[in-house]
């Protein structure tokens, strides 16, 4: 059950795909995606997270990269410390615009909306901040803004939800977006979505052939529980290692057997209540 | 973890004094500080995650915003039905005390939900839209159609003014107060939250349980002895349901239900409930002072439950392994399956 009709996206829909074995973990699309759309401080906090303070996606936090360090070999490198393998996973999160979008079904004003470019957008003066989308959506992407006073920055858009655009005004403009066209290594491509995979698709037989055999590509596919992402990932373990759902489903699947439910037991309270009036009446 | 010690010869022995070899805390070893009072050595986990960092974001809704309204609605709705059977079946002062009831509860609802949004002047702009995808949009309509009937009913009893108007409008939010009562359960199932999108089979009934209990116990605390006694039987009818529909998602939940199951309101809410339930039915049957009991426990545990409920959702989605072990397990089921056909 889908609120947009899907099956429409097609040529037009543009998306990133992100090579996680060739980001540097600079965070130069964080700061890119944050001046450009002016997105709000999200915090100034130490979390002891390896590189990562900025934690994770939210209405603050539109580009988010991760830094995973474990003791494992990474393909044929030689890590250089000692006798101990060593590999750094970094890879920049962002939105997925999926196919089948939750934030997007969900809302009850109409905010999110599917642009021309098959991308998820909110429009902050519609939304009235009812937080739907923000337990709706499976991959923990989109935040709710504090109110206006409490937090500096936010202004008009205080209490509102807010998330990646994939910069919108920049694709109007025929611009890509701010984090892909600062990305130094290109580890954030973007293009047509249709290239991109068929691109993915390469260089994860490059990746796999230089010995990284973990590499794999995450939200590529068509036929998962989102009907494929329009930003996908060639990562290097599994997704929950990166702070990504294995198996993400859009919830909306299961919303026409909720409606049956909720339905049955409704027509059951009614039937409860004329039982327990009209029995024994006379009493 | 020692493993990984052993094999760090590389950690460097120049120091700024030139001392070198002096090595400091960084030789020692686990345990080499005394007994330890708690176990070093946590259980590997059985998945990863990014630090132990949820995967979802967490619901911002406030407790007392829709915990309370999950409460007042389904007491608003099942409240409406009550008084319309019971008008129809001439108890004229059980049909008063529950019209009553439902405007107040609605009107706490519409408090909540308004409160709770992050720009409360835009709530029209609920009104913009009609989305069967939206469980919210559907129930922003519910409500509308649902607040003036209830509002009209109450006004009329208890003017008096109008009373075929009345009848009619107590009839209207009579049969709109299943749907209000019920739509809650698709509302919050309809999410990535684990515990909520996962029990949605027995959620509706839950919450209709839940409802008529609460219903019946409005019923009980306020309306006289010789009246009462559809409250009763709806009492114990809604707390049974309530309670089957619990038992029945936490079996089928499996270790998705450890938040449902270690939930402590939700616990005291079926206990109230069902206390609430046998005490109506039996002391309060006799005891004006009994039933009030009874009703109070009744609307006590209907609170409890649906505030257990929210809570134990938080849970769910605040803690990374309810959201990653299910999907692992439907993964590798469908891995299985495809290798098999």
């Amino acid at each position: 059950m889908a609120f947009d009709l899907d099956e429409r996206l097609g040529d037009g829909r543009v998306g990133f795909f992100t090579d996680t074995s060739i980001c540097i973990g600079c965070k130069a699309c964080e700061v890119a995606c944050k001046e450009w759309n002016q997105v709000p401080d999200d915090g100034m906090e130490f979390t002891g997270m390896s590189y990562d303070n900025t934690v994770g996606l939210g209405a603050d936090t539109w580009r988010h990269v991760a830094f995973v360090e474990q003791r494992r070999p990474l393909g044929h490198q030689e890590p250089g410390v000692g006798e101990m393998d060593f590999r750094w996973l970094m890879a920049s999160d962002v939105c997925k615009h999926c196919t089948h979008a939750a934030c997007l079904d969900v809302c009850p004003t109409g905010s999110l909306f599917r642009t021309e470019f098959g991308t998820v957008v909110v429009q902050e003066d519609i939304c009235n901040g009812c937080g739907y989308c923000v337990p709706a959506c499976p991959f923990g992407v989109i935040g709710k803004r504090e109110n206006g006073p409490k937090k500096s920055g936010a202004g008009e858009s205080g209490g509102t939800a807010a998330k990646c655009t994939m910069c919108y005004d920049r694709l109007g403009a025929g611009e890509e977006p701010a984090c892909a066209k600062t990305c130094p290594t290109d580890s954030i491509q973007f293009g047509n979505l249709d290239e991109l995979r068929e691109r993915a698709e390469r260089r994860l037989e490059q990746v796999r052939a230089a010995g990284t055999t973990s590499a794999r590509l995450y939200g590529h596919d068509p036929g998962d529980g989102v009907g494929g992402t329009g930003a996908f990932f060639l990562l290097l373990d599994e997704p929950e290692v990166y702070g990504l759902p294995p198996d993400p489903v859009v919830t909306t699947r299961d919303l026409p057997s909720m409606w049956r439910h909720v339905g049955v037991a409704a027509v059951a309270l009614l039937a409860g209540f004329a039982a327990t009036a009209w029995r024994g009446r006379t009493r | 973890m020692s493993q990984a010690v052993d094999q760090t010869p590389s950690q460097t022995d120049v120091r700024m004094d030139g001392a070198a070899g002096l090595r400091g805390e960084r030789e020692a070893t686990p345990g080499s500080a005394g007994r330890r009072r708690e176990r070093l050595m946590v259980p590997k986990a059985d998945f990863d995650s990014y630090y132990g960092r949820p995967v979802l974001n967490e619901p911002t809704w406030e407790a007392p915003d829709i915990g309370g309204y999950l409460f007042l609605g389904g007491l608003a709705g099942a409240s409406s039905t009550l008084a319309a059977a019971a008008e129809l079946t001439g108890r004229p002062r059980l049909a008063r005390v529950s019209k009553v009831g439902a405007l107040c509860a609605i009107g706490g609802s519409f408090y909540c939900l308004i409160h709770d949004l992050g720009r409360p002047e835009r709530f029209l702009n609920m009104l913009r839209v009609f989305k069967v995808t939206s469980p919210m949009s559907v129930g922003t309509w519910v409500l509308t159609a649902f607040g003036p009937a209830a509002g009209c009913a109450a006004a009329t009893e208890v003017s008096g003014l109008y009373p075929g108007l009345g009848r009619a409008a107590t009839l209207a939010a009579g049969a709109i107060g299943p749907a209000v009562a019920t739509y809650t359960a698709a509302l919050i199932c309809d999410t990535a939250v684990p515990a909520w999108h996962e029990g949605y089979r027995e959620m509706p009934f839950l919450f209709a349980g839940s409802a008529v209990a609460s219903a019946g116990g409005l019923g009980l605390l306020a309306a006289p002895l010789s009246e009462a006694a559809p409250a009763r039987r709806a009492a114990v009818l809604g707390a049974a349901v309530e309670c089957a529909a619990a038992a029945r998602m936490e079996r089928r939940l499996g270790a998705l239900a450890e938040p449902l199951k270690r939930n402590r309101l939700l616990r005291l809410g079926e206990a109230l409930s069902v206390a609430g339930a046998v005490a109506g039915l039996t002391l309060g049957r006799r005891s004006r002072i009994a039933a009030v009991a009874a009703g109070a426990a009744l609307l006590a545990g209907s609170a409890c439950t649906r505030f257990g409920i929210f809570k134990a959702g938080m849970e769910s989605a605040n803690d990374p392994k309810y959201t990653v072990q299910p999907q692992r397990r439907r993964l590798a089921k469908r891995g299985a399956e495809r290798d098999l056909g």
